[in-house]
């Protein structure tokens, strides 16, 4: 009895296996057509399959179920592909650079410079490009973090007229410049002075475009403070400082700390800046404020560049690959803890 | 999520922290107050002074570059400013920078799209959670390691595609292949597509996930289709998100350089085709050519830094301003 | 005041996660010259380098063609000074003439001696002297190919010139094949690479092609590639990758990087026989180099058209340039002991090992006395 009412009023719907045996079906036909035509690239028989799948579904559909459901399988057919298309790549970078990555992964590699190992021989290590990443992340950091953060207070608790718009508009600006003028514009400065390559120098770039990101997550996180807090505190005679210090901050600074450390992992795989300012070293120098220094990514970038194509120095770029993924991954991963940990309990 | 608490807040902020700004101006205030004030005051200007000193030293850079530009700035084909009388012009590096992201765009939104679409309203609720943090995750590989997958890994796989893109599509010029290494703009293209995508999935998700629950509910109460309540009543409501969140995108494949400059193999003309190997960007031919410049040579660049920059400039305003009208009209959110 | 003291423990797992990698910093080493790779002889010679009082950090930039014989060189250096490192960036001629005329480094490696316009620029480095050109490495330019069964191959100048102007386009091109009676040569699309970056590699490869094909290559010559069409890949190292990758791809570059799937081209001078890429060849025709700079500066000129038995005609000679006066006080012990060493028999005696051509004796020992008079 219920299956009848139910079919009368829904109409015939196809098995919910159909969906399975028509990718099953399509994919044999294409490794079939594939094979018969002689087409070699397998990227042409997931193409293939793809189209028969979806001219299956639609026309299948279409017949039992009628035309607007076979346009919504089209459509959930449609987002699967696109979305199994775009893992492919995605699946394939994280995985290409694990398992190369893992090769020359261990204790000797992370403890070593490159010292005189040549680019094209096997050996050496990524302790000098760890070295500098840290320093010059943590000094541009260090640069950035509080400049943006007071600049954040400024424009939320005291900002009004002219300036504030001004500030507003030149960090809108800010976020725009591409990470190559950055670096140009420190070089020039370089230059003008006569002066060596050296970590701090990478380290001021950094800080050039790590500063308005910090501003602008920064704001929004004091904006969160409920004003209530505010006038509570101010009420109770606190002086405005106090209360920023003590209220509003500790407020927010989950938020605020995540803001700084997302910005932190977007400026340690900054390239192009650094290539243009620190010059790369094979040794270890733990001064950034003199001498040449490398950085992850420039180290992976010049093992690619001076290879020669020899896979000892691929195996290196993407071992150091892995290590600066790590890195920032384990900085969004701590980042998103802290937001979740610190998340102002003013919600539900 | 708290949108609510987000919209709620700031206004009334306004008021009390004005008066109370005021109360501090006319002094008798305590002299912490007024360090802080000037703590705060000082790191606005400061990066107000910073701002100012790019944008003029780039402008004073560039224009001592372009004022002895033997060439045409805009139309010429060539980079040569190491001559006695140099020539050089950014038509090649503009072509080339917006064919590459218009590639990356049609390729990323659409996909993108479907992802975000995929997430809030196709994938089971457990899985989307983590593919979703996933995600957001490879927003944060830096471009460098795109840059070496692409080298390695992406251009070897790509003469298949384009030996198909050639025999089938090659009669319309754009596709056909004379079999150089697939070195190409349209491999570039892919690759920033392919890095893009993450950003423009997450916002769009985002977006997505908000609409609201009766609009989708009263289009399912009228017996729509899963599809028709996504084009009923999610992607109105989210386009300008998806616009916004696109523009972003755009902007980083604008401005990114080492992803290109692994994958491109550079020459300084414009090929109709995007298969074969050939043209530049603006980013790619400063990483690549600002070692063996010459201080002319730097302020060319800058020059072409500059055209960059403005681009890039256009671009996030138009972004900004699509986000400040959609928070206008769509009340409830954002 | 919860949330001060997670606060507090926030600072702290701060403060925690720098002193680690302050402490990080104590256990790292740059001591990798006894790694599994190399096999270059480098320590055994060790004993006759001076090192003088030099140390400290000697920043270089230049040419790639060199960089291959300067790693080796490093290694046995550093192996007996240690307290001196060179620092050796192989980025191109160009970048490293730049780099050295606005005085970021303190030599820089170049394939083409300086311009008259970078000797002028040279000179604000430089506090009362001006850069010159010291030959030091000598090295034949491989014409180096990746062609599917096919492992010897004949070209002549003017097949050279037109395959990398795109006159020619096919390895199964009527031209080759009449250098090539015997080889198997596959219907494939020849895929011509050449520098993107300014190159002396370029410049000494298409000066030949000048000289021994003029009425093929109608080009004038120089760093920059000027010929249109071909594709293109940075540095020496570069283009190497993308001839190993790359099936039916040629390329020119120096010796050292054409091995492991690149094999050299053939080059057929007008001798009687076909003369290969090898480094006896080659010194042979640098042997015929004449010093055309003037005073203290040495660059060489070379025959690119000669004819003689058995002499390999693109070959090279890359110069290390410093100042001759006005050289930076804490890097001029450090040069001068690094220079020194390399221009010995026993620097020069390691180049043939390592794919390069030493310089003549009567050049080199030039190279030497000028070396001591820097300042």
């Amino acid at each position: 009895m219920s299956t009848a009412t139910v079919s009368t009023l829904k109409g015939a719907r196809l098995p919910k296996w159909s969906p399975y045996a028509i990718a099953g079906g399509s994919v044999g036909l294409a490794i079939a057509i594939g094979l018969a035509a002689g087409l070699d690239s397998r990227v042409q028989w997931g193409l293939i399959a793809a189209i028969l799948f979806i001219v299956g579904t639609y026309g299948i559909a279409a017949r039992v179920e009628g035309k607007r459901q076979a346009k919504d399988r089209i459509a959930t057919s449609l987002v699967w592909v696109a979305f199994l298309l775009a893992v492919i790549p995605l699946v394939s970078l994280v995985w290409v650079t694990v398992v190369r990555g893992i090769k020359v992964l261990d204790l000797y590699f992370l403890t070593h410079s490159m010292g005189v190992v040549a680019d094209t021989e096997p050996g050496g290590g990524i302790y000098h490009a760890i070295i500098g990443s840290l320093e010059q992340v943590g000094l541009a950091t260090l640069i950035a973090a509080p400049v943006g953060v007071l600049t954040a207070i400024y424009l939320v608790e005291y900002g009004r007229g002219k300036l504030s718009k001004a500030i507003t508009f030149f960090v809108d600006v800010m976020t725009g410049i591409p990470s190559i003028v950055a670096g140009l514009f420190i070089l020039s400065l370089m230059l003008q002075f006569e002066m060596q390559p050296f970590g701090f120098a990478g380290s001021l770039a950094l800080a050039i475009l790590m500063m308005p990101v910090v501003v602008r997550s920064t704001e929004e996180m004091l904006k969160l403070v409920p004003n209530e807090l505010r006038e509570a505190s101010l009420a109770l005679g606190v002086p405005k400082w106090r209360t920023i210090l003590k209220v509003v901050l500790p407020t927010s600074i989950g938020g605020i700390t995540t803001g700084i450390m997302l910005a932190v992992a977007r400026i340690a795989g900054e390239t192009a800046p650094v290539l243009l300012l620190v010059f790369g070293n094979p040794f270890i120098n733990t001064n950034p404020f003199e001498g040449a220094q490398s950085s992850l990514p420039l180290y992976i970038y010049q093992q690619y560049a001076n290879s020669a194509g020899s896979g000892a120095a691929y195996d290196r770029a993407w071992a150091a690959s892995l290590t600066l993924i790590a890195f920032v991954m384990i900085l969004n991963l701590v980042a998103r803890g802290i937001a979740r940990w610190k998340a102002p309990k003013t919600g539900r | 999520m708290d949108t609510t608490q987000i919209t709620d807040t700031p206004p009334p902020a306004a008021q009390p922290t004005a008066t109370e700004q005021k109360r501090a101006a006319r002094g008798a205030t305590r002299p912490g107050d007024r360090i802080f004030l000037g703590l705060s005051r000082g790191s606005g200007i400061f990066l107000l002074v910073i701002m100012a000193a790019i944008a003029v030293f780039l402008t004073y850079r560039a224009s001592l570059a372009i004022s002895k530009d033997h060439g045409n700035f805009l139309t010429t084909f060539e980079w040569n400013t190491g001559l006695q009388e140099p020539v050089f012009g950014i038509a090649v590096l503009a072509f080339g920078t917006i064919v590459s992201s218009i590639v990356a765009m049609a390729i990323a939104v659409p996909v993108a799209v479907a992802i975000a679409l995929f997430l809030t309203h196709y994938a089971p609720r457990k899985l989307s959670g983590p593919i979703a943090y996933v995600i957001d995750l490879l927003a944060a590989v830096p471009s460098i390691v795109y840059g070496l997958w692409g080298a390695l890994i992406l251009v070897p796989h790509m003469n298949g595609l384009f030996g198909w893109l050639d025999d089938y599509l090659g009669w319309t010029g754009i596709f056909s292949w004379q079999g150089g290494a697939p070195r190409s703009m349209l491999t570039v293209g892919i690759l920033l597509a392919i890095m893009i995508l993450p950003i423009i999935t997450n916002v769009s998700r985002e977006v997505f996930r908000q609409t609201p629950r009766m609009n989708e509910e009263a289009a399912l109460a009228l017996g729509a289709t899963r599809w028709e309540v996504i084009r009923m009543a999610v992607i109105p409501f989210g386009r300008s998100g998806v616009i916004s969140a696109s523009m972003l995108g755009l902007g980083r494949a604008l401005g990114e350089t080492m992803a290109v400059a692994t994958v491109l193999s550079p020459t300084f003309d414009i090929q109709a085709s995007l298969l074969d190997p050939g043209g530049g960007t603006f980013a790619q031919n400063i990483a690549s050519k600002f070692g063996e410049a010459t201080e002319f040579g730097r302020d060319a660049l800058i020059a072409s830094g500059l055209v960059l920059f403005v681009i890039t400039l256009l671009v996030n305003g138009a972004a900004r301003a699509i986000i400040a009208r959609r928070a206008e009209y769509s009340g409830a959110n954002a | 005041m919860k949330l001060q003291r997670k606060n507090r423990r926030a600072l702290a797992l701060g403060a925690f996660a720098v002193s680690g990698a302050l402490a990080l910093t104590a256990c790292g080493s740059d001591d990798t010259g006894n790694s599994n790779g190399g096999g270059s002889s480098a320590s055994a010679q060790a004993g006759n380098i001076k090192c003088d009082d030099a140390k400290g950090q000697l920043l270089a930039d230049g040419s790639s063609a060199q960089k291959n014989a300067i790693d080796a060189w490093v290694k046995s250096f550093t192996a007996a000074c240690s307290g001196v490192q060179i620092n050796y960036k192989g980025s191109g001629s160009g970048a490293g003439v730049t780099a050295f005329t606005q005085g970021q480094v303190a030599f820089a490696g170049s394939d083409s001696a300086l311009k008259p316009e970078e000797v002028t620029a040279s000179k604000s480095v430089c506090k009362g002297g001006t850069g010159i050109d010291l030959p030091m490495v000598g090295g034949p330019i491989a014409v180096g190919f990746n062609v599917p069964g096919v492992d010897k191959l004949v070209l002549d100048a003017s097949t050279i010139a037109k395959i990398f102007d795109s006159k020619i386009t096919n390895w199964n091109d009527a031209a080759i094949k009449k250098l090539n009676p015997d080889a198997k040569l596959p219907d494939l699309k020849i895929q011509a690479f050449h520098r993107s970056d300014e190159s002396g590699t370029t410049d000494n490869f298409t000066k030949y092609l000048i000289a021994a094909a003029p009425s093929d290559w109608k080009y004038s010559g120089g760093k920059a590639w000027q010929a249109k069409g071909g594709q293109s890949a940075s540095g020496s190292s570069g283009v190497a990758q993308q001839v190993k990758q790359t099936s039916g791809a040629i390329s020119y570059m120096e010796l050292s990087y054409a091995k492991d799937g690149i094999v050299p081209v053939t080059v057929d001078t007008g001798a009687s026989a076909p003369v290969e890429a090898t480094v006896e060849n080659a010194t042979k025709a640098i042997a015929a180099a004449k010093i055309v700079g003037t005073g203290k500066d040495l660059s060489l000129e070379l025959d690119r058209a000669t004819k003689a038995e058995g002499a390999y005609p693109i070959t090279l000679v890359t110069y290390e340039i410093v100042c001759d006066k006005g050289n930076k006080a804490d890097t001029l012990p450090a040069t001068k002991a690094f220079l020194r060493y390399i221009a010995s028999t026993d620097g020069q005696g390691q180049l043939a090992a390592a794919g390069y051509a030493p310089i003549p004796d009567d050049i080199i020992a030039k190279v030497r006395t000028t070396i001591e008079g820097l300042s």
